[in-house]
C-alpha cells in the first residue's frame, strides 16, 4: 500500500517528523518498505510564464525568451526546449538554483546572448523521466511561487508492507485511524452526506448467494460525461499512491477505494439486462475480463450477472463487455460487501490479483459500503455531471462481531509482563475497540468493529495490546528451565563427524538443488519415472532427484570450466523416490506415504590423487584411492564390496558396498558414455551411500591383549585375473581358527613373469593366540590347509 | 736412539696428523703395537739392573699412559668430527612444503548450521529433522493456515505432479521448516501422554525449504532453522531473551542491537519480525531482517493435543543463508548453490 503523507495529514496530523512517522508505523507492524519524496532536493525553482519567444541569432535550436516570474521584471532566458511557446506556464530555475544531479544555475551568456536562468523539463527536476520538452504547469499556479510548494514536491511517499491480517490499513482513512491510535492524535474522518437524488432510474438487485454477498448497494447515474478530464488534484493523489490515471470515472472509483478502502465497480448501465443477480458461477460459464483474459467460471466463484449472463467476477474484476468506456453516458455504480471466504484464492487461481480481490479476501469494512457509494456519486456529479438515481440496497445477514474476552492475567502470562487494568483500558480506547468489564477479575469484553477481521480470540487482543504497548517495552528475560541432560547415543556416528572425515580426506562440501533435469535421473539412476513438480521454475529443475550424482557431475563440469583441475566434492542431502517404482504416485489412498526421502551422502573425485607436490610423481585418482577414503570413513567398521552394475558407473569398475552385512551404497568410475555426454576430459570416481546406514556404529568392547608371540607367514600365488579378492579372502577366513588375527593383501602384480590372464597376489597372515604360544607344526598345518583350499577352490598356483 | 720425551712428542704429532680412524690406528701401532717404540722400550727393561729397572720402568709406563691418553682424546676428536660431517650431510631444507592430502572444507551454510546447533544445544535444545516433500496438512493446515487463507499467498509453493503432470494438491515441497513443529509436538505428546505434566519441548530443526522464487536475493531452494519451546511458563519475554542471546553469541558481538517488531504469521500470535543492527563494519546502523517469531498460536497447540490454557510456547524461524552472508560478508545468495570451489574453499 503506497500513500502520500500530505493526503494522510488531511485526516490526522501528529507532530512527528517524517522519520519518526516511518519508525512509528514500522514498529507497530505496518512496515515501511520504501519511502521517498516526490522530487529529489532542489531549490530556487519558481512558477513562470513565457511571454515572448524569438530565434537565437547564432544557434538554430535555441530560442531567446522573455519570462515573467511575477515580480514585474520580465527576464531574458535562452531555452533549447522544442515545445517552448508564448503563454506557457513552466518551471524556471533562477540563478543560484541547485538542481538534482549537481547542476548549479548561473547568469551567463549563451552563444553571446545573456540568459538569467533556465526553463526546466520534468526530468531536469527529477520529477519524472519526461525529457521531451518543458514541464507544463497547471494554469491556476501563481507566478513566482516556489515550485516545491506549488506542487507539494516535499510530500513523502511511503509503501507499507502490510501483513494479511491488517486489511483495515489498505486505505488512507484506515492508516489515519492507526496513526491516531498510535499517537493519540485526533482523526478527522471525511464527512459524506447523501447526494440529492434527481433521477428515478434504478435497478433491482437480487442476492442469490447471501452468505457470499450479504450486502450489495448500487445506483444508476445517468447523463454523465465520461470524457470529462480528471482534475489535477485527483490525478496527482492517484499517481502518488501508485495508481495510473485512466479516465475520470475509473479514477473516481480508484480514488474512493484509496480513501475509504471500499472497492467499487462501475457498469455501463446500457449494457445490463434486467435485475442484477449476485450468484455463484454456473457450469460452462465463461467471461472475458477487463484484463482481456477469458476465464471459465467455477461453481465456487461468485459473479455479478444480469438476467442473461455473467457480467463480472464479484470482488475480483469486471467484465470487458459490461464495463464503462469513454462513450458511456449512464452507469451503474456498485459498492458491495463480498465475504472474504467467497473471494479468497479465486483470483490467484486465475493467475492474477486485483486491488479489489486483494482487499475483499482480507476483509472490507461492511459498514462503509454506502458511504463509499455516496462519496463516489458526489465526485462523479461534480466532475462528470449527470443525475443520480436512488440507492438500491440488498442486504442479508452481515458478519457478526462476537465479543472477545481478555483476561489481564492471561495477557501477562503470554507476554511475560503485566499490564495494569487502566493501561489496558487506555490502549483499547485508543484502538477504538469498545469494551465492558466483567467478573471478579474485571475481564475485558471487547466487541471488535466492522473494519477489523483479525480480532476473534483472546490472543488477537493480546497482540493488539502488545503492539500498542510497544514490543520494545516487553522485557528481555534470560530463559529459565529445569535442567536435564540430553541423550547422546554413543553407537550413533553423528553426521558432523562423518562430514569431517571426508573433509580431512580432501573433499569439499557442496549444496545442490533437490530438483534436477529429468535426463540426470535417467542417466545416473535409470529412473524413467522420477517424482515430478507440477510448477517447476525451469525445465532443467522439473523432477526431484533420487540420486545426488547428477549435481556432483554438473559441479565437476563447471569447476573444470573454471580451470580447477583437481576436484573432490561431497554432498549430504535427501533423495526422493517412489517406494514402488512401477506404481503411480497418485494411485489410491495416501500418496504421501508412498514417497521415500532417505538421506544420502555422495562424493566425486577427479584429477590428481594428491595435490601437486614435490617428492612423488603425479598420478590420477583411481577407484582404489576413493575406496580407501570410504574405508577410512567407515573405520573401524569394515567395508565389504562386490562387483555390481549401476546406471551411472563403468560396468567393470563399479562396486556395491556393504557395512555390518547390509547394503550401504555404490562406488565406481563414471560410465564412459556419460563421460562423453557430459563433456568431461577423463572419468571421475563417484560414490553414493545411504547416510542412515553409515551413521550406525557400536560401542567398543574390550578384548584381552595377548602376551604370546605373533607368528607371521607370507604367501605369494598366481591366480586367474577375474578371481575376486573378496572371494579369496572369504575362503581364507572361513578356513581360519580364531587365532588368525589378520589376513592382509600386500602386493598385487601383473606383467613380466606372470602369464597373461593371471595375476600374482601376496598376502600376509598374522597369527596369535591369547592363551598360549602357537606351535610351528600347527601353523604349518594351517598354512597347508589354506593353500590347499585356495588351490582346489580357485585354482591358484603357489609361487613362494 | 730417541729419548722417551722425544717418543711422546713424536706420538702426539703423529696422532694429531692422523686424519681418520685408520691412520690413527696405524700411528697407534707405531708406538703401542707389538713392535711399537714403547713396547720396544718395555722389552729393554729386563736387561737393566733392579734399581735402574724400577725407575726406568716407571718412566716408560708414564710415557705409555701419556700416549694412550693422547690416543683416546684424538679418537674422540675424530668421532666427533665424523658425526658432525654426517649431520651436515643429512641436513634438510626444512622450509620445503610438507607432503600429503590437503583437507577440503564444509559448506559455509553447514558451518553456520553447526554453530547454531551448538549454541542451542548449550541451553538444552534438541535437534530434529523432517521430510522435505510434505503434505499440505503439515505445511499449512496444522499450522493454522486453512485453504484459501491469504497467508498462503505469502508462500509460492512447489506442488508435486501426478503422472499426467497435474498438480497433486496435497503433496508439496515444504515452504518452511515449521511443519516439523507440528510433527515434533505430536510425537512428543504421544511419548509423554502417561506423565502428569508434559516435559518441556525445546527443539530446533534445520533444513532445506523451497519456494517458487528465483532472483539475486531469492533462491528456489534455501535453508531455514525452526525453533520451538513449549512449557508451562514460556512467554514473549523469554522469546526475546533467547533470540537476543543467540544473535549476540552467533555474531560474537555484545553491542549488537536486536529489535522485535509486530508482524503476522498464521501459526504464531503475537508475531514478530526480528531485526539486527551491527555497531561495526560495512553494515553499521542498518536494520536487517533476520527471522520471524512469535508465541505459538493456541490453534496449533490444540491441533496436536496440547492444552493451550495450560501450556504456552514460542517458535521462531530464521534464515541461516542470510546469517552466513552477514557473518562472512557474502553478497550473493546464489554462490551457495553454485558449487564453485574458488568460493567454497574460502570457508574451509
Amino acid at each position: 500500500m503506497k500513500f502520500s503523507e500530505s493526503w494522510l495529514r488531511d485526516f490526522v496530523s501528529p507532530t512527528l517528523t517524517g522519520e519518526d512517522l516511518s519508525h512509528l508505523l514500522t514498529m507497530a507492524g505496518l512496515e515501511v518498505e520504501e519511502e521517498q519524496t516526490v522530487a529529489p532536493p532542489f531549490d530556487s525553482v519558481v512558477v513562470a510564464r513565457v511571454l515572448e519567444v524569438k530565434k537565437h541569432e547564432n544557434a538554430d535550436r535555441l530560442n531567446v525568451c522573455q519570462v515573467d516570474i511575477g515580480d514585474g521584471n520580465p527576464r531574458q532566458i535562452v531555452c533549447g526546449a522544442p515545445n517552448v511557446a508564448p503563454g506557457l506556464k513552466v518551471p524556471c530555475a533562477l540563478p543560484g538554483a541547485q538542481l538534482p544531479g549537481g547542476l548549479t544555475i548561473r547568469e551567463a551568456a549563451v552563444r553571446g546572448v545573456k540568459s538569467a536562468g533556465m526553463l526546466c523539463s520534468a526530468r531536469e527536476l527529477g520529477i519524472s523521466e519526461e525529457a521531451s520538452g518543458l514541464m507544463l504547469l497547471p494554469e491556476p499556479l501563481p507566478l513566482g511561487e516556489n515550485l516545491r510548494h506549488a506542487l507539494d514536491l516535499d510530500d513523502c511517499l511511503r509503501t507499507l508492507k502490510l501483513t494479511p491480517n491488517r486489511a483495515d490499513c489498505l486505505s488512507l482513512t484506515g492508516i489515519a485511524r492507526e496513526v491516531g491510535a498510535l499517537t493519540g492524535a485526533a482523526v478527522q474522518y471525511p464527512e459524506v452526506s447523501p447526494v440529492a437524488v434527481t433521477s428515478s432510474e434504478k435497478r433491482e438487485i437480487v442476492l442469490d448467494a447471501p452468505q457470499a454477498c450479504p450486502l450489495y448497494t448500487g445506483r444508476v447515474i445517468s447523463g454523465v460525461d465520461a470524457k470529462a478530464p480528471t482534475p489535477e488534484w485527483m490525478r496527482r493523489r492517484l499517481e502518488r499512491c501508485g495508481v495510473r490515471s485512466i479516465s475520470a470515472l475509473v479514477d473516481i472509483t480508484n480514488y474512493v477505494m484509496l480513501k475509504f478502502g471500499q472497492p467499487l465497480h462501475a457498469f455501463d448501465n446500457a449494457r445490463l439486462q434486467g435485475a442484477l443477480h449476485v450468484r455463484m458461477g454456473l457450469p460452462d460459464e465463461k467471461l472475458l475480463l477487463l484484463n482481456e483474459q477469458t476465464v471459465a467460471i467455477d461453481p465456487d466463484v461468485l459473479v455479478i450477472a444480469d438476467e442473461q449472463k455473467p457480467l463480472a467476477l464479484a470482488g475480483i474484476m469486471g467484465g470487458e463487455e459490461s464495463g464503462i468506456t469513454l462513450e458511456t453516458s449512464e452507469l451503474f455504480l456498485e459498492s458491495a460487501f463480498f465475504s472474504p471466504a467467497a473471494v479468497a484464492g479465486r483470483a490467484r487461481r486465475y493467475d492474477f490479483v486485483s486491488d479489489a480481490s486483494h482487499r475483499f479476501e482480507r476483509g472490507v469494512d461492511f459498514a462503509g459500503a454506502e458511504r463509499a457509494l455516496e462519496g463516489a456519486t458526489a465526485l462523479i456529479l461534480e466532475i462528470c455531471g449527470g443525475n443520480a438515481g436512488p440507492v438500491s440496497i440488498a442486504q442479508a445477514e452481515l458478519p457478526t462481531r462476537s465479543p472477545v474476552r481478555l483476561r489481564a492475567a492471561r495477557a501477562a502470562r503470554v507476554l511475560g509482563t503485566a499490564l495494569a487494568g487502566e493501561e489496558i483500558a487506555t490502549l483499547f480506547t485508543r484502538l477504538a475497540l469498545p469494551f465492558v468489564r466483567e467478573g471478579k477479575d474485571a475481564d475485558f469484553i471487547v466487541t471488535p468493529p466492522s473494519w477489523r477481521f483479525d480480532l476473534e480470540r483472546e490472543e488477537d487482543l493480546i497482540e493488539e495490546l502488545a503492539r500498542l504497548h510497544g514490543y520494545e517495552n516487553i522485557p528481555v528475560r534470560p530463559p529459565r528451565a529445569a535442567l536435564s541432560m540430553m541423550p547422546q547415543p554413543e553407537a550413533e556416528r553423528p553426521l558432523h563427524h562423518l562430514r569431517q572425515r571426508l573433509v580431512n580426506a580432501g573433499y569439499q562440501e557442496v549444496v545442490n538443488f533437490a530438483f534436477v533435469e529429468a535426463a540426470w535421473e535417467a542417466d545416473f539412476a535409470a529412473n524413467a519415472a522420477p517424482l515430478k513438480l507440477a510448477n517447476p521454475i525451469a525445465a532443467q529443475m522439473s523432477v526431484m532427484r533420487s540420486t545426488l550424482i547428477g549435481g556432483l557431475v554438473a559441479n565437476l563440469a563447471t569447476n573444470l570450466k573454471r580451470q580447477q583441475s583437481r576436484v573432490r566434492l561431497f554432498e549430504t542431502g535427501r533423495c526422493f523416490l517412489r517406494k514402488n517404482p512401477s506404481g503411480s504416485v497418485a494411485e489410491t489412498g495416501d500418496a504421501f506415504s508412498r514417497i521415500e526421502q532417505p538421506w544420502s551422502l555422495a562424493g566425486i573425485a577427479y584429477g590428481d590423487a594428491f595435490p601437486e607436490q614435490w617428492g612423488h610423481g603425479a598420478r590420477r585418482v583411481d577407484f582404489f584411492d576413493v575406496k580407501g577414503d570410504l574405508e577410512s570413513l567407515c573405520a573401524p567398521f569394515v567395508l565389504q564390496s562386490e562387483e555390481t552394475r549401476h546406471a551411472a558407473l563403468h560396468p567393470g569398475r563399479a562396486a556395491s558396498l556393504n557395512l555390518h552385512g547390509r547394503w550401504i551404497g555404490v562406488l565406481g568410475e563414471l560410465h564412459p558414455k556419460w563421460v562423453q555426454k557430459y563433456e568431461l576430459p577423463a572419468p571421475p570416481v563417484l560414490f553414493e551411500l545411504d547416510l542412515s546406514a553409515l551413521m550406525r556404529g557400536s560401542v567398543p568392547v574390550h578384548s584381552e591383549i595377548s602376551r604370546f608371540p605373533l607368528v607371521i607367514r607370507d604367501l605369494a600365488f598366481e591366480v586367474d585375473h577375474d578371481i575376486e579378492w573378496q572371494d579369496l579372502l572369504g575362503a581364507l577366513e572361513k578356513g581360519s581358527p580364531p587365532w588368525v588375527r589378520e589376513i592382509r593383501l600386500f602386493d598385487l602384480y601383473t606383467g613380466e613373469g606372470i602369464a597373461k590372464g593371471k595375476k600374482s597376489l601376496a598376502i600376509r597372515i598374522v597369527m596369535q593366540d591369547t592363551q598360549r604360544t602357537l606351535q610351528d607344526a600347527e601353523v604349518a598345518d594351517l598354512i597347508n590347509n589354506l593353500v590347499r583350499c585356495l588351490e582346489t577352490g580357485f585354482g591358484v598356483r603357489l609361487r613362494a | 736412539m730417541q729419548t722417551l720425551d722425544q717418543i711422546v712428542a713424536a706420538a702426539h704429532a703423529a696422532f694429531a696428523t692422523a686424519i681418520d680412524a685408520d691412520a690413527l690406528e696405524q700411528a697407534k701401532a707405531r708406538y703401542l703395537g707389538k713392535s711399537g717404540l714403547i713396547t720396544e722400550q718395555l722389552k729393554t727393561l729386563g736387561a737393566l739392573p733392579p734399581e735402574e729397572k724400577k725407575q726406568r720402568g716407571a718412566e716408560v709406563n708414564q710415557a705409555k699412559t701419556t700416549i694412550e691418553t693422547a690416543l683416546a682424546s684424538r679418537r674422540d676428536e675424530l668421532k666427533r668430527a665424523a658425526l658432525a660431517a654426517r649431520l651436515a650431510e643429512e641436513a634438510l631444507d626444512v622450509t620445503l612444503p610438507g607432503r600429503g592430502q590437503t583437507p577440503g572444507g564444509l559448506h559455509p551454510v553447514t558451518r553456520t548450521l553447526e554453530r547454531i546447533e551448538e549454541l542451542f544445544r548449550s541451553i538444552g535444545f534438541a535437534v530434529a529433522d523432517g521430510p522435505e516433500i510434505e503434505t499440505d496438512f503439515y505445511n499449512f493446515t496444522a499450522l493454522n493456515t486453512p485453504e484459501n487463507h491469504p497467508a498462503r499467498s505469502m508462500h509460492d509453493t512447489f506442488y508435486l505432479a501426478d503422472d499426467s503432470g497435474q498438480p497433486l494438491e496435497d503433496i508439496l515441497l515444504r515452504t518452511h521448516t515449521s511443519p516439523i513443529q507440528a510433527r515434533y509436538m505430536e510425537a512428543h505428546v504421544a511419548a509423554t501422554r502417561h506423565l502428569p505434566t508434559m516435559p518441556e519441548i525445546r527443539v530446533i530443526a534445520p533444513g532445506r525449504v523451497y519456494r517458487v522464487d528465483s532472483d539475486a536475493t531469492h533462491s528456489p531452494m534455501f535453508h531455514q532453522v525452526e525453533g520451538l519451546w513449549v512449557g508451562e511458563e514460556v512467554s514473549f519475554a523469554d522469546l526475546k531473551g533467547v533470540i537476543a542471546d543467540f544473535l549476540r553469541r552467533f555474531f560474537e558481538s555484545e553491542d549488537l542491537k536486536v529489535r522485535f517488531r509486530p508482524s503476522f504469521f498464521p501459526f504464531t500470535e503475537p508475531s514478530a519480525e526480528i531485526d539486527v543492527a551491527f555497531m561495526h563494519g560495512a553494515l553499521t546502523g542498518r536494520w536487517l531482517e533476520i527471522a520471524g517469531c512469535g508465541m505459538v498460536h493456541p490453534n496449533v497447540l490444540a491441533h496436536v493435543g496440547i492444552d493451550p490454557e495450560r501450556y504456552t510456547g514460542f517458535a521462531f524461524g530464521m534464515g541461516p543463508d542470510r546469517l552466513t552472508m552477514l557473518r562472512y560478508g557474502i553478497n550473493d545468495l546464489r554462490l551457495f548453490f553454485d558449487g564453485d570451489l574458488r568460493f567454497l574453499r574460502q570457508f574451509s
